[in-house]
């Protein structure tokens, strides 16, 4: 693993506790930021993310989102969870007027009527591509969600999972890495996943 | 597939577990934190502490051990009990706990649903009810407040939906005529209230065998069962309840 700091994006929002632990738990050195200056010296940025898409609103106003486009290309590996993967996509119902970062141009929605939402549990990873995330796992590993609003299949994604239908599990293109799921209650296996991000190499 | 939960609930009195399981094997078998770690080992797919401490100065005790728990577990851990207001659930958040069950609070002030989901997301809200019906059909079960010892004259389905309006993310019921009768979960009740929100419902009270939870599964339309007694009777941790489950055809997290 190369040395260096993970940067944890703060946007206010949730609590940090658990995604900070569980880095630690596999050998980063954190940092937390609310500034996109935090991410100058970044080896890898990890964006957490519970609560409302609404909440992202000062990640573009802030000027995040620019400084994370730029990191990014540069060869920093990104990891979102959970609205951290969601707001990588254009945008989402959940907020209609509060735009996301755009990587990806579809929009997330809600789970169709007719199923609980939010969708809450242990739910397993069907694997649609090569995961650099899912490396060395089982096949249908069982991971730990709870949201509402979900990205459908692209062509980055890397696992889909199924309630209401498929939807994004993982997404991997270049640098830019998400998980709906939360890793960080997601047992052993969840663990494995952040290893393996931590593992992505850094150029 | 989405997998049914099991959930360890440890009742905890002044940062003590007082009716948990006896690991032999562990230094301190009264320790919340000790026995959280064995739990999630054990395959539980979720923790519960819930407080019953009386008094509020000792309240510190439990929010140590909720920390020692967050540092070593990786599943999500929910502390109910005791909490009244904003703040308190701050302190619980603070600590390390993912989600919280409220109560009585938020029986006598349903806003405190809502302020707690804004500001930790509607998924870290539980609302915890405690329902009884004596022999009335489902539709007539009360709502007790103050652990059991107060009527509220809501009722269950009602009180149920208001939560769920109000930004719950998942309910937590406990059925005052099964608890500690291991007889059984009150499937019909769980079963009413699973139908009339369209949030998770957790069962509890009244496990005493494998049944119990497959009945509760299947007939009750649980999404999640707590588990606490159960452990001291012939099964050993949830990975064997699991697996009993998953053979009779219900979606468990196995291998855990």
């Amino acid at each position: 693993m190369k040395p260096g700091k993970t940067v944890v994006i703060d946007y206010k929002t949730g609590n940090l506790n658990s995604v900070c632990k569980s880095l630690q738990a596999v050998g980063a050195d954190l940092i937390v930021t609310m500034e996109p200056e935090g991410l100058r010296n970044a080896a890898r940025i990890v964006l957490p993310g519970v609560g409302h898409f609404a909440s992202t609103e000062r990640l573009l106003s802030s000027g995040m989102g620019d400084a994370l486009r730029n990191r990014v290309a540069d060869g920093i590996p990104f990891l979102g969870i959970c609205v951290g993967l969601q707001w990588l996509f254009s945008g989402s119902t959940e907020a209609p007027d509060t735009p996301g970062l755009g990587i990806f141009p579809e929009m997330c929605e809600r789970f169709p009527a007719g199923i609980k939402s939010p969708h809450v549990g242990w739910n397993s990873l069907e694997l649609t591509g090569t995961s650099r995330l899912l490396d060395g796992l089982p096949p249908s590993s069982y991971v730990y969600f709870t949201h509402s609003y979900r990205a459908g299949r692209i062509n980055a994604t890397t696992a889909v999972t199924n309630y209401g239908g498929d939807f994004s599990s993982v997404i991997e293109k270049d640098n830019w890495m998400a998980v709906q799921f939360h890793p960080e209650k997601s047992g052993a296996v969840g663990l494995k996943i952040l290893q393996n991000f931590m593992k992505v190499s850094t150029c | 597939m989405l997998t049914r939960r099991i959930i360890a609930c440890l009742d905890v009195n002044a940062g003590r577990v007082v009716k948990g399981i006896q690991f032999l094997d562990l230094i301190d078998a009264g320790d919340p934190a000790a026995l959280a770690v064995r739990h999630a080992a054990g395959g539980a797919d979720e923790i519960v502490f819930l407080d019953i401490t009386a008094t509020h100065e000792r309240r510190a005790l439990l929010l140590d051990a909720v920390r020692r728990a967050a540092e070593q577990i990786f599943i999500p851990l929910t502390v109910g009990g005791g909490i009244r207001s904003l703040d308190d659930a701050l302190l619980v958040f603070d600590s390390g706990a993912d989600k919280v069950s409220v109560n009585s609070a938020a029986l006598a002030r349903p806003e405190l649903i809502t302020e707690i989901g804004l500001r930790f997301g509607e998924q870290a809200v539980v609302v915890a009810i405690d329902g009884r019906r004596n022999l009335g059909s489902p539709d007539t079960a009360q709502v007790y407040a103050s652990g059991g010892r107060k009527a509220t004259g809501l009722r269950v389905i009602d009180w149920a939906k208001q939560a769920e309006a109000r930004g719950a993310g998942e309910i937590l019921l406990t059925s005052m005529d099964s608890d500690g009768m291991r007889s059984g979960f009150d499937c019909e009740l769980t079963a009413a209230v699973s139908a009339a929100v369209q949030i998770p419902v957790i069962a509890s009270g009244g496990a005493g065998n494998v049944g119990h939870f497959a009945d509760v599964f299947t007939r009750g339309c649980a999404d999640a069962a707590l588990a606490a007694s159960i452990f001291h009777f012939g099964i050993s941790d949830a990975r064997t309840l699991k697996q009993e489950l998953a053979a009779f055809g219900l979606p468990m997290r196995l291998p855990c």
